[in-house]
């Protein structure tokens, strides 16, 4: 086994193509288990912790916050993701222990790409766009074409993520996140939603409830179509309600150890409503 | 950097040499069992108990998720470096006079991330202990002598001021 | 602004809050737990587990494994050259499965490699050829005997009847349940790890082990390495909790074999998953309850059917289930029972010891059916207790009489008395609601309910068990040694043990021996008992030392030694002006003296569960405040409230460290502890799917110490570790009851079991 650490980019995206056998290592909180639990044997390993230009977040375009795949959800907890996109903030202080949160990123939610990944609701419901670099060329690809099923994605071989792209929008969002403890759990079923008041519109997804995470296209549509969404706007307890069904409606979660699909979907229609009436309040 | 080559990881301000080791390995087997630094305890192998917590680059991680070989570049300090002083320090004093160690396997891990929590926040509010502590899980003690302990450092610390 | 005052610190002696002696390591990392021990030329042992619940092994092929370099020795069922089997009770658990595996998790073979890492890919080249058979998981197929036997010793392990009173007899009130109680593990932090040197002869051996009892361990390993018991040497290591999980043999056998057969130090130690099924389980069990009951609400009588699933393997099954139907009344007055109860094998996890030992799971169900009967007579949950609450001398179900001290209306006035905790006010933190950091809920969302549970605990081995501790104290220059073979698990018998022989003795200086077998049992660490029994050994070595140092003080002063008295430091004498340091008094001399501290004798049951089978007993209250969100069945306890029944508070932050851990286990088991198991398959055998409390969901608890002297107990003090994980959960379960207005029989109870 072989392990290099790298501390440019390039290093690292030249490593990656010599290695057809490489795996990429960043904060190692999901990959460090497999190992630990003898799930995988790599044979080379290649180390994103010292490349510093994964590390950090810049706002190189109006409206944009450009965070790097590296930046540890404990930076993302902070300003200034605190008050651009709260919602991540909120979905990254929900991720494991503060010792977890120091060490893992959103590059490691996406080459993970679990369902249960506490920052990919986020994404799916803003519309971010993740880069991706070989070591020639590089490609933008939105979040939504990304996620491709449990623990699979676009990503190739050769690539590595280096930002994720998340648009600025006015108006509330914020993160919900069950579990069966009030802290250090994994998610039972969560809920992003973001009201942009600019475009009166609503976006929610889902967490944990599908091979990927679930935008609520129809539910988003239903309640634009019926329902004033610009700011100062409001929202019935009965609106409320009828938005949760419908996007629990889009869910298709399973039965497992950690829940069942009916609490899943019930905890989607109560987490949808209530996020709803808070963006409206 | 291939199987078995050597490698030096930075603990406790010294570098120390990593020999014929299988680079698969967390920085919690190579603490425990190449460095002779015991002090730093494995109970779950997958960051969800934080019996490993280590410093690394000042931040309170837990070691058995990190490469141990990734982590060359790295500063890391480990319970037995917290204090370069003999005595205890006024956390590990007030663990011990608070009755916050019963079996004292999650200790450790309790002692490091308490110390860091107060480097970084010295007048933590209750939730802000009780969510900076709330990785490492205690299965004796359920907690109380151990927020009672917390308690008693920030007050000793504001009366030396 | 830094004090001036001179604060003398108190001795060290009973009552006073003496701190542990292994405290300062412990906060150092430099307390060497068992998983810190190392050998010269040592090699790695691991096991290989069954996959399958149950399956017959056609064929076990170790010879890829061997021929991995790094790779010493491999062990099977054939090279156990004692007993094959083992076990606390009965012995019918294999060393290693050799005709069929019968749980998943049960150890097939042991490798010892160079490397953990080598281990690993050995055992993985092990090839085991199963014919895969269907399980028996549902206990009521071994009941009723519609499953082969799994196991030559049958299906059912134990079956106990308790017949008691008039059988006909009923009340106004009857009220019924069906409790079920899910599979709870004792996740004590430091794994299972063991090290064994090998004598240089090859003949004999040390082992280095975490155990809750090393004598016991020493007869089971003796037997199965065909070894005599003074051939091997038991050493407890530094343990890192117990909670009755380190009770049975784990990894200990096989240690010692692959020891003896590699020629060189072996170490052990058990991951977290390999943890989950390489000790017993608390016992899930199916209790139905049907309470008569006068009009009052005081209680006529009470049919129970008890089923604990026993697993695989008997461990301390036959126990648990005695202890859980002897409880079925917990701590009130009933005259008449019809109880039936079963312990029965199935392929299941084996389950054993757990703080509480069938208690809890009885008591579970004995508080539910005391707040039915309390909503159908109108009473309030206090007063329903009160009512029915049992005295010193109340006849128990079994015919014993209640000869413990027994504080149960103290316990629950007193709780009572503790101020309940502030309502929410308009604003709150968000993330202190239920559902924490995931922000799931509003304070408008969220209800506030209240529970109580109150508890009886055997304390101590029941059933005829001649149990005893061993203790031995040399005085020597004023300085008191100390030496038996309690194992400290955490709990605290090392401060403990100092605080005796000062109060005894007049020493300040005492030194604990190692803790081995080179001294008599001192029993387990369980049942509440260590201070009774380890304590009473103790005391009464130390008194045997007293009153040797007396004859000698008199002797050289021409005092009668019945004069003298200890009075701080000094012996002196009570009717005259004589005054002598113990210091100086023990100089130049050795006097040492071995106590064996023996409870009273207990009986068996009879075949209507009569009998005096237990030696006495403890008492507990806890009210819960919870709050929940109904709609998304989220909690989060917010304040327990106890009263413990303790005889004598012997050391304050020791005994409040016991009351607040013990809180938190029954919270896990109240809200979030669960084995999962499907067909006989673990589905969470880690901390990620196996959820214990973090400090957030820690409640802030408020306890009281009721100290009425218990006069059978050497030091006054009763056993306390147990009762505080008992009448929580029901409490917890209750408050969620009260805040939603819903029946729950179930623990854990799951968020769906609130909100659906």
């Amino acid at each position: 086994m072989t392990v290099i650490v790298a501390k440019e980019l390039t290093t690292a995206l030249t490593a990656l193509r010599e290695h057809a056998d490489a795996r990429l290592i960043q904060g190692g909180t999901d990959l460090m288990v497999e190992i630990n639990f003898n799930h995988v044997k790599p044979t080379t390993m290649i180390s994103l912790r010292d490349i510093d230009s994964l590390r950090t977040i810049r706002r190189d375009q109006p409206g944009m916050l450009s965070i790097g795949s590296g930046v540890p959800y404990s930076i993302i907890e902070e300003e200034p993701v605190l008050s651009d996109i709260p919602a991540l903030s909120q979905a990254a202080r929900t991720v494991g222990s503060p010792q977890i949160r120091a060490a893992g990123s959103l590059g490691g939610n996406l080459g993970t790409c679990s369902p249960a990944g506490d920052t990919l609701p986020v994404m799916f419901a803003l519309d971010a766009m993740i880069h991706l670099n070989t070591l020639d060329s590089s490609r933008v690809v939105s979040i939504h074409d990304f996620m491709t099923g449990v623990k699979r994605s676009v990503r190739q071989h050769d690539e590595i993520i280096t930002s994720i792209d998340f648009p600025i929008v006015k108006g509330w969002q914020g993160y919900s996140k069950v579990g069966v403890r009030n802290a250090m759990v994994i998610s039972v079923a969560s809920t992003c939603l973001v009201a942009d008041h600019e475009n009166a519109t609503v976006r929610i997804a889902l967490g944990s409830v599908g091979p990927t995470i679930i935008r609520c296209r129809e539910a988003e549509a239903w309640l634009k179509a019926n329902h004033d969404l610009s700011a100062g706007a409001s929202i019935s307890l009965d609106i409320a309600g009828e938005f949760g069904k419908r996007a629990a409606a889009e869910s298709s979660p399973i039965d497992d150890h950690r829940s069942t699909a009916a609490y899943r979907r019930h905890a989607i229609s109560v987490l949808a409503s209530r996020l709803l009436r808070k963006a409206y309040q | 950097m291939s199987a078995n080559e050597f490698y030096s990881l930075h603990v406790n301000g010294k570098t120390m040499p990593v020999q014929d080791s299988w680079v698969g390995e967390s920085l919690l087997y190579v603490l425990r069992e190449r460095l002779g630094l015991p002090g730093t305890k494995g109970a779950c192998e997958q960051g969800e108990c934080g019996s490993c917590t280590v410093l690394m680059n000042g931040n309170a991680v837990c070691a058995c998720l990190v490469m141990a070989a990734t982590a060359v570049n790295s500063e890391i300090v480990t319970v037995e470096g917290i204090t370069s002083e003999s005595t205890l320090t006024d956390v590990q004093q007030s663990f011990v006079e608070e009755g916050a160690v019963q079996c004292g396997f999650c200790t450790p891990g309790l002692i490091v991330a308490v110390h860091h929590l107060l480097e970084k926040n010295p007048q933590p509010s209750e939730f802000e202990v009780k969510e900076a502590i709330s990785g490492n899980i205690c299965r004796c003690t359920g907690y109380g002598r151990v927020f009672a302990a917390v308690e008693a450092t920030i007050r000793s610390r504001n009366e030396v001021k | 602004m830094a004090k001036s005052s001179v604060v003398t610190k108190p001795r060290d002696i009973l009552g006073n809050s003496a701190l542990r002696p292994d405290g300062a390591h412990k906060v150092q990392g430099s307390f060497e737990f068992t998983s810190d021990l190392h050998a010269e030329n040592m090699l790695w042992g691991a096991t290989l587990r069954s996959p399958h619940p149950y399956a017959k092994i056609m064929s076990i092929d170790t010879s890829a494994a061997l021929a991995l370099p790094g790779v010493h020795c491999i062990i099977t069922a054939d090279d156990v050259p004692g007993k094959s089997t083992y076990g606390l009770i009965s012995s019918d658990q294999p060393v290693f499965a050799s005709d069929y595996v019968r749980y998943m998790g049960e150890p097939v073979a042991a490798v010892a490699a160079d490397h953990p890492e080598t281990c690993r890919r050995a055992l993985a080249l092990i090839v085991v050829v199963y014919e895969v058979l269907a399980p028996l998981t549902n206990p009521e197929d071994a009941i009723a005997g519609s499953f082969d036997p799994i196991h030559p010793d049958g299906n059912v392990i134990r079956h106990q009847r308790i017949v008691r009173g008039d059988q006909n007899i009923s009340g106004p009130i009857v009220v019924e349940g069906e409790y079920v109680i899910g599979m709870q593990d004792q996740a004590f932090l430091g794994l299972e790890a063991a090290l064994a040197i090998p004598d240089p002869d090859g003949l004999g051996l040390h082992l280095h082990v975490a155990t809750q009892w090393l004598h016991e361990d020493l007869t089971q390993i003796s037997a199965c390495l065909s070894l005599p018991a003074e051939k091997i040497r038991l050493t407890l290591g530094g343990v890192g909790g117990a909670f009755g999980a380190r009770e049975d043999i784990s990894l200990q056998v096989h240690c010692c074999l692959l020891a003896l057969k590699a020629g060189r130090p072996i170490k052990m130690q058990y991951s977290r998953e390999e943890s989950f099924f390489g000790h017993v389980h608390r016992h899930p069990a199916t209790i139905f309850m049907r309470h008569h009951a006068d009009a009052n609400g005081k209680i006529v009588k009470i049919d129970a059917r008890f089923v604990f699933d026993g697993g695989a393997y008997t461990s301390t099954s036959p126990a648990v289930l005695i202890n859980g139907i002897t409880h079925t009344q917990g701590p009130y007055k009933c005259d008449n029972a019809t109880v039936d109860g079963y312990a029965v094998r199935t392929n299941n996890p084996p389950c054993g010891a757990m703080r509480g030992f069938g208690v809890v799971q009885a008591c579970f169900a004995h508080e539910s059916q005391m707040d039915k009967i309390a909503v159908a007579v109108g009473k309030s949950p206090v007063e329903i207790r009160l009512i029915n609450a049992m005295v010193t001398g109340d006849p128990l179900i079994t015919g014993q009489i209640m000869e413990s001290v027994a504080p149960v209306a103290r316990c629950i006035t007193e709780t009572d008395a503790i101020p309940l905790p502030a309502l929410m006010g308009e604003t709150v933190n968000e993330l202190s609601l239920p559902g924490g950091s995931g922000l799931t809920a509003s304070r408008s969302h969220i209800v506030r309910g209240i529970g109580w549970g109150v508890s009886m605990k055997n304390l101590m081995y029941s059933e005829g068990f001649d149990d005893f501790a061993t203790a031995r104290c040399t005085l020597k220059d004023g300085v008191a040694s100390l030496k038996f073979a309690t194992s400290e698990v955490g709990q605290g018998f090392v401060t403990l043990a100092p605080q005796i022989a000062r109060s005894v003795l007049g020493v300040d200086e005492v030194i604990l021996e190692p803790i081995d077998t080179q001294i008599g049992s001192a029993g387990s660490t369980s049942a509440s008992r260590q201070t009774w029994m380890s304590g009473g050994a103790v005391d009464g070595a130390c008194r045997l030392v007293r009153e040797r140092l007396f004859h000698h003080v008199g002797k050289q002063h021409s005092i009668d030694p019945l004069r003298l008295v200890i009075d701080g430091t000094d012996v002196i004498d009570q009717v005259g002006t004589f005054r002598y340091s113990v210091a100086e008094a023990s100089e130049g001399i050795e006097i040492s003296e071995t106590f064996e501290h023996h409870h009273r004798a207990t009986e068996e049951l009879d075949a209507n569960g009569q009998g005096n089978c237990h030696t006495a007993f403890a008492f507990v209250a806890h009210r819960a405040v919870v709050d929940v969100d109904p709609e998304l069945g989220l909690v989060k306890v917010v304040q327990i409230a106890t009263a413990q029944d303790v005889g004598r508070v012997l050391n304050p932050l020791s005994a409040i460290g016991q009351l607040e851990g013990g809180i938190a286990q029954g919270l896990g088991l109240a809200v979030m502890e669960e084995i999962i198991m499907q067909n006989g398959k673990v589905r969470n055998p880690s901390f990620t799917d196996y959820l214990l409390p973090t400090a957030l969901d820690a409640p802030d608890v408020v306890a009281v110490m009721i100290e009425e002297y218990e006069p059978q107990a050497p030091l006054g003090a009763k056993g306390i570790g147990e009762p505080p994980c008992i009448s929580v959960t029901p409490a917890i379960v209750a408050a969620i009851r009260n805040a939603i207005g819903k029946n729950i029989e179930r623990i854990p109870v799951r968020p769906q079991d609130i909100c659906l």
